[in-house]
C-alpha cells in the first residue's frame, strides 16, 4: 500500500523530537481523526536552521511529517511557505488518495509554524489557505 | 530478511485450511469433478459428499441435514437470511431489530433494506458490547417479523446474550437470525436450545477454505430466495455447487467441533496470559470488550496517545500479522463503529490493537509478540505530541 519512500520515512524518521526554545511552533490535525501534528522551528536571519516534529498518526502522517522536514530545513521562510502538499507527496513518491489529507497537513502545520514565528517577531501572519483539512468544528473527520 | 520470525494472530480475519481438511478436498478438484446435479456415477459421488458435508455441518449445530444450505460465505449467508426473510414477511410486518455492532455484512444488509422501506432498529450496547434484553423487549412491536445480533463480536469479541435474545424471540414468534461467523468452533451451538431459526457461518474462520458458507434454515421458516436460477440446494440457492469448498467445510466443521472445548481452553489460557501481560506491563491500556464473556482468543486493547495503523506497520515489520478498528487503515476516516458504540472515545479507537490468537499460537509466540508490541508502542509514544503533553502535565502536578 505504501511506497518503499513512505516506509522508509515511517520506519527512520528524520527530525522527529521537539526544540524546546523553538522559535515557531505550529500544530494541526485533530485527536479525533486519529491525526496531529506538531511542527517546531528554530530561525536565524530568515533560514530555518532546525526543525523538528512529532506525529500522532498512521504511517503516511509521519512519513508526511518526516520528508516536509527534511525539505524546509535550511531553507528561507519564503522558501520553506512554498513547499506543498504536492511536493511532500512526490518526495514520498506518492501516498494512497485516502492518506493524501496527510501531505496536506504536513503544508498546513509548516505554515502554522511560520506565522507563530512571524507573530513573535512581530510580524503580519502570511495568509494561510482556508482550512481544507477535514473540519473540527462539526465533528466530523471528512477531507 | 530471509529467517525472520513471523507470527501471525490475525485468526478472526481468517485462518490457514487445516492440511486434513486440504488433503479432504483435493480429490474434488481432480478425479471427482462430477457436476452433483448430473445423473451419472461420476455425478452422484459429488452429490453424496455434498449431502454428507451437509450432515456434519448439522450435526454441529444440532441442526437437521435438511436446515443446512452452502452458500459463497459469511457475508452472502446474511444477506440471504435478512433480505430472504424480510422480504418474505413483508405482508407480516415491515419492522427489523438488530444490534449496532453487526458487522458489515448485517449492517450495510439493514441499510438496504431501509432504502427498500423496512424499519431497522440498531440495539445499542453497553461498555462490554452486551445488548441489554429489556432494549430488546420494549423493540419489539405488532410489526416486527425479525430480530438478527451476532453471537459473537468480530472485533471486540464479546458473546451476546444469546439463549435469552433467543427466548424472548420465540415466546413473541419472531424471526432469530445470529451470525455466529465468528463463534463456530470456538463455542458450543445447539440451534434447537438456543431458539435459533437462522444462523450464518464461514467456512475459512474455523480452518476451512474460504468461499464456502452456510445457512441454517429452521425447517417452516419462510424465506425468499436470494441467489435465482438452477434448482441446486433444494431450489432454495441456485448456483452449481463448490463441491471441494462444501467437502472442505464439513470436514473443518467435523474437526473443530470434536476438540472444541480443549482447544478453546488452551487457546483462551494462552490469550489470558498475553492480555494480562500487556495491561499490567505497558502503561495507558484499556481493554476493549468483556473481560471473560468473550471469544477465547480474542484481544482488543487501545494504548492511549498513539494510533492503531502505525502500530501495526511496526508490528508488521516484526512480522507479526494483527488487526485495528483505526479508521486509518480501513479506507474509511470514520474509527470502528463497534469501539465508538462501546463509549470509546474516537482518539482512544483510533489507538486499539487486536490480536486474535489460533490453535497454531504458542507461548512462545506471546512472548516475541509481547515484546515486539511493548517496543512498538514506546516507539509511537515518543513521537507523539499527545504523549508529551502528558509527560508535561504530569511532571507539573508532581
Amino acid at each position: 500500500m505504501y511506497s518503499e519512500k513512505v516506509m522508509d520515512h515511517f520506519m527512520n524518521p528524520r527530525n522527529q523530537g521537539e526544540i524546546t526554545d523553538a522559535d515557531g511552533v505550529g500544530e494541526v490535525g485533530n485527536p479525533t481523526c486519529g491525526d496531529i501534528m506538531r511542527i517546531f522551528l528554530s530561525v536565524k536571519e530568515n533560514i530555518i536552521t532546525d526543525v523538528k516534529f512529532q506525529t500522532f498518526g498512521c504511517g503516511a502522517a509521519v512519513a508526511s511529517s518526516s520528508m516536509a522536514t527534511e525539505l524546509i530545513k535550511g531553507k528561507t521562510l519564503e522558501e520553506a511557505w512554498e513547499v506543498s502538499n504536492k511536493a511532500v507527496a512526490e518526495a514520498l513518491e506518492g501516498l494512497p488518495p485516502i492518506k493524501m489529507h496527510c501531505s496536506v497537513l504536513a503544508e498546513e502545520g509548516i505554515h502554522k509554524a511560520i506565522n507563530d514565528y512571524r507573530i513573535k517577531q512581530g510580524l503580519p501572519p502570511w495568509e494561510e489557505k482556508a482550512g481544507h483539512h477535514h473540519g473540527h468544528d462539526d465533528g466530523t473527520c471528512e477531507t | 530478511m530471509a529467517n525472520q520470525k513471523s507470527v501471525y494472530m490475525d485468526h478472526s480475519a481468517t485462518t490457514a485450511t487445516d492440511p486434513e481438511v486440504v488433503q479432504a478436498m483435493i480429490p474434488w478438484f481432480s478425479n471427482q469433478y462430477g457436476n452433483p446435479s448430473s445423473l451419472y456415477k461420476l455425478a452422484r459421488e459429488s452429490k453424496t459428499a455434498i449431502e454428507n458435508a451437509r450432515s456434519k455441518v448439522a450435526t454441529a449445530i444440532g441442526a437437521k441435514p435438511e436446515e443446512i444450505f452452502f452458500t459463497s460465505g459469511g457475508t452472502e449467508s446474511d444477506n440471504w437470511a435478512l433480505i430472504g426473510t424480510a422480504f418474505a414477511l413483508r405482508k407480516k410486518g415491515n419492522h427489523i431489530i438488530t444490534s449496532g455492532i453487526e458487522h458489515h455484512a448485517i449492517q450495510h444488509t439493514c441499510e438496504y433494506l431501509e432504502k427498500q422501506g423496512f424499519s431497522v432498529t440498531y440495539l445499542p450496547v453497553d461498555e462490554s458490547g452486551k445488548i441489554r434484553t429489556a432494549d430488546l423487549k420494549s423493540a419489539i412491536t405488532d410489526g416486527t417479523i425479525l430480530v438478527s445480533v451476532m453471537f459473537a463480536n468480530n472485533e471486540i469479541g464479546t458473546i451476546q446474550p444469546v439463549k435469552e435474545i433467543g427466548k424472548i424471540c420465540r415466546e413473541k414468534g419472531i424471526l432469530f437470525h445470529t451470525d455466529a461467523v465468528q463463534a463456530i468452533g470456538n463455542i458450543p451451538i445447539d440451534v434447537g436450545d438456543l431458539n435459533i431459526d437462522l444462523l450464518s457461518l464461514s467456512s475459512h474462520k474455523f480452518y476451512g477454505p474460504k468461499g464456502t458458507g452456510a445457512l441454517f434454515i429452521r425447517k417452516g421458516v419462510r424465506i425468499d430466495n436470494y441467489i435465482h436460477g438452477g434448482g441446486q440446494e433444494r431450489r432454495k440457492r441456485a448456483g452449481t455447487e463448490n463441491v471441494p469448498g462444501i467437502v472442505g467445510l464439513g470436514t473443518a466443521i467435523e474437526k473443530v467441533t470434536r476438540n472444541l472445548e480443549d482447544n478453546s481452553n488452551r487457546i483462551r489460557v494462552l490469550r489470558d496470559r498475553l492480555l494480562d501481560r500487556i495491561l499490567s506491563e505497558i502503561p495507558h491500556t484499556r481493554l476493549n470488550g468483556h473481560r471473560t464473556d468473550r471469544l477465547a482468543g480474542n484481544i482488543n486493547v487501545s494504548f492511549e496517545f498513539i494510533e492503531g495503523e502505525s502500530l501495526l506497520l511496526l508490528l508488521d515489520h516484526a512480522g507479526i500479522a494483527a488487526s485495528t478498528g483505526s479508521a486509518c487503515s480501513s479506507g474509511s476516516l470514520e474509527p470502528s463503529h463497534v469501539l465508538l458504540a462501546i463509549g470509546l472515545r474516537a482518539e482512544i479507537a483510533h489507538g486499539s490493537l487486536r490480536l486474535t490468537l489460533g490453535r497454531e499460537n504458542t507461548e512462545e509466540d506471546n512472548e516475541y509478540v509481547f515484546a515486539e508490541l511493548k517496543k512498538a508502542v514506546e516507539r509511537l509514544r515518543a513521537m507523539s505530541p499527545l504523549y508529551a503533553d502528558y509527560l508535561k502535565k504530569r511532571s507539573r502536578h508532581v
